[in-house]
């Protein structure tokens, strides 16, 4: 931290020493020809689009952050294609209409005019001195704001520090589990060698975690680890549908038809193949997810409903640094 | 009286042959399953569990029915090349008097389920979408394209007839999950059959479907024109620099 705010303050000192040694009050007096005739359409122009660049790519760090908007993606498509598009235009004026084109006829002269040749250096330096730094400024402005808003997707790569809604779970228990049209599955519904997508009742089903992956398996086969022993009912076991590598919903089941030469029962995620086994508990057999996929205890009531038990065994969804600190709450 | 007499010796005439050529027909696939199934599917298709009789194992039949001898001899999928191998559509070896013949004896050995009759035309291709997404595409992919997961090839469906499918549905063979009546009835097979028979030629509203060979591809064909497009554009700017 202390490092950081050595680098930003030596950084800003550089910064503000080059531009004072740059505009000496002295030289401004010994201007030695007259300015070129201005092109000021031309350079409001340019300055106008570097600026409305600087709003469009402003325009898209706002568009990201208000995730609610219609059309999301394609605003910020429009508004950073914008921004790029109007820096060109702005660039195009500049090169076109404001930088002195001049072409050099003559070879070098031989080195005996020194101060002629100083005093092209110092027209050289001259011309354009004033508008420059209007467009410079303009340009630094759209320049930072298409920086910024390129930056601006980094934070999707995860919260850094409110991460306490991650642990938070609309399971509890005495939930029932329900299906996609709100009905509740009784434990004889679920079948063997099929799989079934449950909700909690009466909770917000597009919550990250509420969708279950239900599966009934042979009594005999399952070998539950003994953190997860008795979360099952009568062979059926209810799991986190989200994966624990990148979130993805487990659209897969394994149901073999005859054991002893196809592979044993498996949920596989679609999108990079992360494939747990339900037998014991929902632990990683292949792929890249890290850690185990969470697992719900359940129980029937005397009708024959199934119900949560409890909340899962595992924070729901892909990791993050503090995945393994808490355990999931109500 | 006497009507009733003919009448009845009318039926016996018609269905003595007919039990006959039943009884015959089992008699034949008896044999045929004698030659090429007993190895793995042991005597009267009772299943043999391995490590088996040296030459494979395999699950018992009785009770399978009609439904999955049909579908398992009529999609090549039996006989199957080696054991512990996912079984995959491939020329049948049989004649279909012979498959005919091995699934009267598969059916004669349990009740069992009978081979479905599907009718596509009946079901609703809308609702058929919605439930192959809901069921199938997971591992079919949504066209019916066929895919992968870990230990095993979901198949595309291009050449599954609709009794294949209807029949499918219900064994869940190899490591497809099994879906029963109450999880799927008979009319929402039908639509699923007619969203399958959609899926094989679908319009392509997207306009030019390169195969319908997916996004990587289509993206690299787009950064090929695009590519070209922007190499086209600097030569026409530098053209007209050099000229200026």
């Amino acid at each position: 931290m202390g490092k950081a705010r050595d680098f930003l303050i030596s950084g800003l000192v550089l910064l503000l020493g080059r531009r004072r040694r740059r505009v000496r009050r002295g030289e401004r007096e010994r201007v030695v020809v007259p300015e070129a005739p201005r092109n000021e359409g031309a350079e409001l122009l340019a300055v106008f689009l570097l600026l409305a660049s600087a709003a469009c790519a402003v325009a898209f760090i706002v568009v990201y952050a208000v995730d609610s908007l219609p059309g999301h993606t394609q605003l910020l498509g429009l508004s950073l294609g914008l921004a790029f598009c109007f820096l060109a235009a702005a660039l195009i004026v500049t090169g076109q209409r404001l930088v002195p084109n001049e072409e050099l006829e003559d070879k070098y002269p031989e080195r005996e005019h020194e101060a002629e040749q100083e005093l092209v250096v110092q027209v050289i330096e001259e011309s354009g001195l004033t508008r420059r730094r209007l467009l410079l400024g303009a340009l630094a402005a759209s320049g930072g704001a298409i920086g910024l808003a390129l930056l601006t997707p980094l934070a999707s790569f995860g919260p850094a520090l409110r991460v306490s809604r991650f642990y938070r779970t609309p399971w509890s228990r005495g939930r029932r589990l329900v299906d996609e049209h709100g009905k509740p599955y009784r434990a004889s519904d679920i079948e063997q060698d099929n799989f079934y997508t449950a909700f909690p009742e009466g909770a917000d089903k597009e919550d990250f975690a509420s969708p279950l992956l239900l599966v009934r398996l042979p009594t005999d086969r399952l070998q539950l680890p003994p953190e997860n022993a008795g979360y099952d009912v009568d062979g059926i076991v209810a799991f986190s549908k989200i994966c624990t590598h990148a979130g993805c919903a487990i659209t897969l089941y394994r149901a073999p038809l005859f054991q002893p030469n196809e592979p044993p029962p498996a949920l596989v995620c679609p999108c990079h193949y992360s494939t747990f086994d339900p037998s014991r508990g929902g632990t990683v057999t292949f792929g890249p997810a890290g850690r185990k996929l969470p697992m719900l205890p359940l129980e029937v009531d005397r009708v024959g409903f199934l119900l949560a038990r409890g909340n899962f065994d595992e924070p729901v969804g892909p990791s993050w640094w503090g995945v393994r600190l808490k355990e999931p709450t109500t | 009286m006497r009507r009733r007499l003919a009448l009845a010796l009318l039926v016996a005439c018609a269905v003595a042959p007919a039990a006959a050529a039943q009884s015959g027909q089992v008699a034949h696939g008896k044999e045929l399953f004698g030659r090429y199934c007993l190895s793995c599917h042991g005597a009267n298709g009772a299943g043999i569990q391995p490590p088996g009789t040296g030459k494979g194992y395999g699950p018992s039949l009785q009770g399978v029915g009609a439904l999955a001898a049909d579908f398992y001899l009529r999609t090549g999928y039996m006989p199957l090349r080696r054991v512990p191998e996912q079984p995959r559509r491939s020329r049948l070896l049989l004649s279909p008097g012979d498959i005919d013949a091995l699934v009267a004896y598969v059916a004669s050995l349990a009740s069992g389920p009978a081979v479905p009759d599907p009718h596509p035309e009946q079901g609703s291709l809308a609702e058929g979408q919605k439930l192959f997404t809901d069921h199938c595409s997971g591992c079919h992919q949504v066209v019916a394209a066929g895919g992968y997961l870990t230990g095993a090839v979901a198949p595309s469906l291009d050449r599954a007839t609709a009794r294949q499918v209807a029949e499918a549905v219900r064994i869940g063979p190899y490591v497809m999950p099994r879906f029963t009546e109450k999880d799927l009835s008979p009319h929402q097979v039908d639509s699923l059959v007619r969203y399958i028979e959609y899926a094989k030629h679908p319009d392509d509203r997207g306009g030019w479907a390169i195969g319908r060979v997916g996004p990587v591809p289509e993206g690299l064909v787009t950064w090929f024109l695009g590519a070209s497009t922007l190499v086209g554009v600097c030569i026409v700017i530098g053209k007209r620099l050099s000229r200026g």
